[in-house]
């Protein structure tokens, strides 16, 4: 995208979302297009419902492994706070897609903070181009909640570098292998992510 | 001087992207040192689990050529290390920085004794501390122990180095640290990998006078280390993982070491950069020739300045960290603005970095999106079999609870609030001692309790409960038998029944250990954290008994492969009265629906909090219907019903 071909992406959700698992799907999909790729899992103790963000890095050379501040192209934001939390990672050009489904940390329900009343409006005023969709409604209408990671990886296909159906394909292509039952359920997964991108912009 | 026969390429950046794709992976920087290790004919590997370095053994693990074990602490894993190594084979030993302070007992005396096959410790400093109670430089270690330090910059040199490690370390007969960072151990980038190397091992023959080390033996091997030290400093002045990459502009070089040689080139592609890839000792002549190519030489190392110091004593001007932080990482953000200040150019308004989980503390002069987002901690897990515990904890009074090092630790976190210490594993046990002997008139009716988990207890608290016995000490232990190393993601260890292969193996009897260690059998008890009456009355009656006593908790940690989910609880809405008890527990599939404030018959006001289970993550360990008066919480197909 910009400096040197460098495209940026940052991951961020909460463990247990399948922030890794899409980040990994992204960083395999763009080695498999002969980029060098660097992923970092800035996770901590992220299997406990923190804060989990994954920085995926692919372009003819990474150094650096870690996103500059300011720098991310595409941010995929599997909750709206945490979408709001880290959107001023993006560049001026950058794009936030912003999975609409809250979940609030246990010191919201203990009453010692509050959740905002509307996160994506937030990102709207701060001026970023924000896609946002309820993904977990899109992934229950398909009939599986886990859906969640490739309707996001749909939505976000078509500004990579590389065409959409290459990464279709690499997510399809893991299924395949493993459980072949969930191609079919998968791929409309990915394409309702591509209609809900273009429906919400 | 002799010279490293086993890695022949230099090492440099980006050969792998040149590679075709078959012979390029996409490997974590632990998932590499293991791959390295096995590829050099390392025969035996150990370690206990800690972030970040975990995943080293649990890779190495599926290596069926290569011995693999969880040992029980770090100090046992490095003594299994240093024998195979005696005994002729290649061995590694990874843990993260705190666990070398627990090896650290062997490592000082090994440096004496050399190694026979090679010996690596590979430690893994949490710089940036995204999982430790503390942040520190294990380069120190190969300073102190006089043995050599690499340092890789990402995975491929992960792979490469710990490969150079083994060589180094039987050229040298020396222990050779490999220094990993969490920036290292958890990016996952291109790895170029090759294939195993038998080695023959060699057997063990007696040595006395090498490797009993008995002050009259020792004291002829001080001068020995001190002589290997030398040869090792001309060596790494050789050595070709110390080069200099080359810029143009010579306003300022760099000395790096580890990853920060990545964010140097980042930053500024075009300055000459020194990379160290053998650290300690370091090559003064190299560093003095880059110190005359440019105007100002700056030093970037992540946390210590030990180069810098070094090359101070050295007569050398440098920058360090008088300019950059002394703690976290140097990554092009850090770097960048205190460069640019150096060279006297004007800084602009720093980029917000969020923290990942604090509330933003730091004065802003504009309004940033997200600045005053709620915290996103980390907590326990749905129906975690501490839950209870800690809804006990946090319920009764008169208590100064003495914590460890494990999931546990969260319950400092809310709503429970009820740990009073965090020092090192094991420490719970020593510490509540210390609390129960130390304490003032003031707390002469306190309860001291400490709170530990199974693969701790193992680690180094049962030393600390001995010393409670043996110094008749009046403090509850509670021994939270989870049957997992919980923190690091669920790993094996003695307190499981399986090795790290997943074989079935030895499962420690709690009870008989604790009885062993002089805890009275009437002072034992084992109870289910899920049943809390039973819970509250254990925890009453034992901090009562004036001697030590022990509650031993009974159910698996809810990540691990055999947990049994049962059917999801929900609330009956008319039913909940608002009361939040529930809430205390901190089960994080429990939230709130609506909130309202009661105004009481005596004008005082009450607030209410109505709140609904999130049924796709409740598994139904029927904890939270213990806390709910009116009954509200219901399994869901009752409800249904």
């Amino acid at each position: 995208m910009s400096d040197n071909n460098i495209t940026n992406i940052m991951v961020a959700g909460i463990g247990g979302q399948g922030v890794m698992t899409a980040a990994e799907i992204l960083s395999q999909t763009a080695l498999a297009q002969g980029y060098d790729v660097k992923k970092t899992e800035v996770a901590g103790m992220s299997q406990r419902g923190g804060v989990v963000t994954s920085h995926v890095r692919f372009g003819n050379r990474i150094l650096s492994p870690a996103i500059p501040p300011g720098e991310t192209d595409i941010l995929v934001g599997f909750e709206p706070a945490e979408a709001l939390r880290w959107c001023e990672q993006l560049r001026p050009s950058g794009v936030a897609m912003v999975n609409t489904m809250r979940q609030e940390p246990p010191v919201v329900s203990l009453g010692l903070f509050d959740y905002p009343e509307d996160p994506v409006g937030d990102i709207l005023k701060a001026g970023i181009n924000v896609h946002a969709f309820d993904a977990g409604a899109i992934s229950r209408e398909l009939g599986n909640p886990k859906l969640v990671n490739t309707v996001m990886l749909g939505a976000i296909s078509k500004y990579l570098p590389f065409s959409a159906e290459i990464l279709k394909n690499e997510i399809l292509d893991r299924f395949r292998t493993h459980k072949p039952k969930l191609v079919e359920i998968n791929e409309r997964a990915f394409e309702a992510g591509q209609a809900a991108e273009v429906a919400n912009r | 001087m002799p010279e490293c026969s086993g890695v022949k390429e230099v090492i440099k950046l980006n050969q792998v992207t040149a590679k075709p794709a078959a012979e390029r992976r996409f490997m974590s920087g632990n998932e590499a040192v293991a791959r390295g290790a096995w590829e050099a004919g390392c025969q035996v590997i150990t370690a206990y689990p800690g972030t970040p370095a975990t995943e080293i053994l649990e890779y190495a693990g599926q290596y069926e050529d290569m011995y693999s074990e969880w040992s029980v602490n770090e100090k046992v894993s490095l003594e299994v290390a240093i024998g195979a190594s005696l005994a002729g084979s290649r061995s590694l030993c990874a843990m993260k920085h705190v666990g070398l302070n627990v090896a650290s007992d062997a490592l000082m005396t090994q440096t004496l004794v050399g190694v026979k096959g090679g010996l690596v410790v590979a430690v893994a400093d949490d710089v940036g501390l995204s999982s430790s109670q503390n942040e520190q430089d294990s380069r120190n270690w190969g300073r102190f122990a006089n043995v050599p330090v690499l340092e890789p910059s990402d995975a491929q040199e992960a792979y490469q180095m710990v490969q150079h490690a083994f060589e180094l370390s039987e050229q040298f007969d020396t222990p050779v640290i490999l220094r990993l960072t969490t920036r290292i151990c958890h990016v996952k980038a291109v790895v170029s990998p090759g294939e195993r190397r038998e080695n023959e091992v060699a057997g063990f023959e007696k040595d006395m006078a090498k490797y009993v080390m008995v002050p009259g033996n020792a004291k002829k091997r001080i001068p020995v280390m001190f002589e290997r030290l030398e040869e090792l400093r001309r060596h790494s002045e050789a050595s070709e993982l110390n080069y200099l990459h080359p810029g143009s502009d010579q306003r300022v070089g760099f000395i790096t070491s580890g990853p920060t040689f990545l964010h140097v080139l980042e930053s500024y592609p075009n300055a000459p950069a020194l990379k160290l890839g053998l650290s300690h000792p370091l090559p003064m002549e190299k560093i003095r020739a880059l110190s005359q190519q440019v105007e100002r030489l700056v030093v970037v190392e992540e946390v210590d300045p030990l180069l810098e110091t070094e090359i101070k004593a050295a007569g050398i001007e440098v920058s360090g960290k008088d300019i950059l932080p002394r703690m976290g990482e140097l990554a092009p953000h850090v770097l960048r603005p205190a460069i640019e200040r150096l060279l006297g150019n004007a800084v602009p308004i720093e980029t917000k970095v969020a923290p990942p989980v604090e509330p933003k503390v730091e004065a802003k002069t504009e309004k940033v999106p997200g600045d005053d987002l709620f915290p996103r901690p980390p907590t326990m897990c749905v129906a975690c079999p501490h839950l209870g515990i800690y809804y006990c904890l946090s319920h009764i009074k008169n208590t100064y609870i003495a914590g460890d090092i494990g999931c546990y630790t969260l319950g400092a976190g809310h709503p429970w609030n009820a740990l009073d210490t965090c020092i090192c594993m094991g420490a719970s046990m020593g510490v509540a001692l210390g609390l129960d002997k130390g304490r003032s008139k003031d707390d002469d009716k306190k309860n001291i309790i400490a709170v530990i988990g199974d693969s701790t207890f193992l680690h180094m608290g049962m030393q600390g409960l001995l010393d409670i016995t043996y110094n008749k000490g009046n403090v509850t232990v509670l021994l939270l038998d989870n049957r997992a190393v919980g923190m690091t993601g669920g790993q094996d260890g003695p307190s499981t029944g399986r090795s790290l292969q997943g074989e079935e193996t030895l499962r420690v009897d709690f009870r008989k250990l604790v009885e062993a260690l002089g805890v009275k059998p009437e002072r034992i008890r084992e109870v289910n954290p899920y049943e809390l009456p039973t819970l509250f009355t254990a925890l009453r009656e034992e901090t009562k008994a004036n001697e030590p006593s022990v509650i031993i908790t009974n159910q698996p940690c809810v990540l691990v492969d055999f947990y049994a989910p049962k059917p999801p609880l929900t609330v009956e809405e008319p039913d909940c009265n608002g009361c939040g008890n529930c809430l205390d527990l901190g089960c994080p599939a429990i939230y709130v629906t609506r909130r309202e404030t009661e105004v009481k018959p005596n004008g005082k006001e009450k607030k209410l909090s109505f709140v609904q289970i999130d049924s796709a993550a409740c598994t139904g360990c029927d904890l939270c219907p213990k806390t709910c008066a009116p009954d509200a919480i219901v399994p869901m197909q009752t409800a249904q019903q």
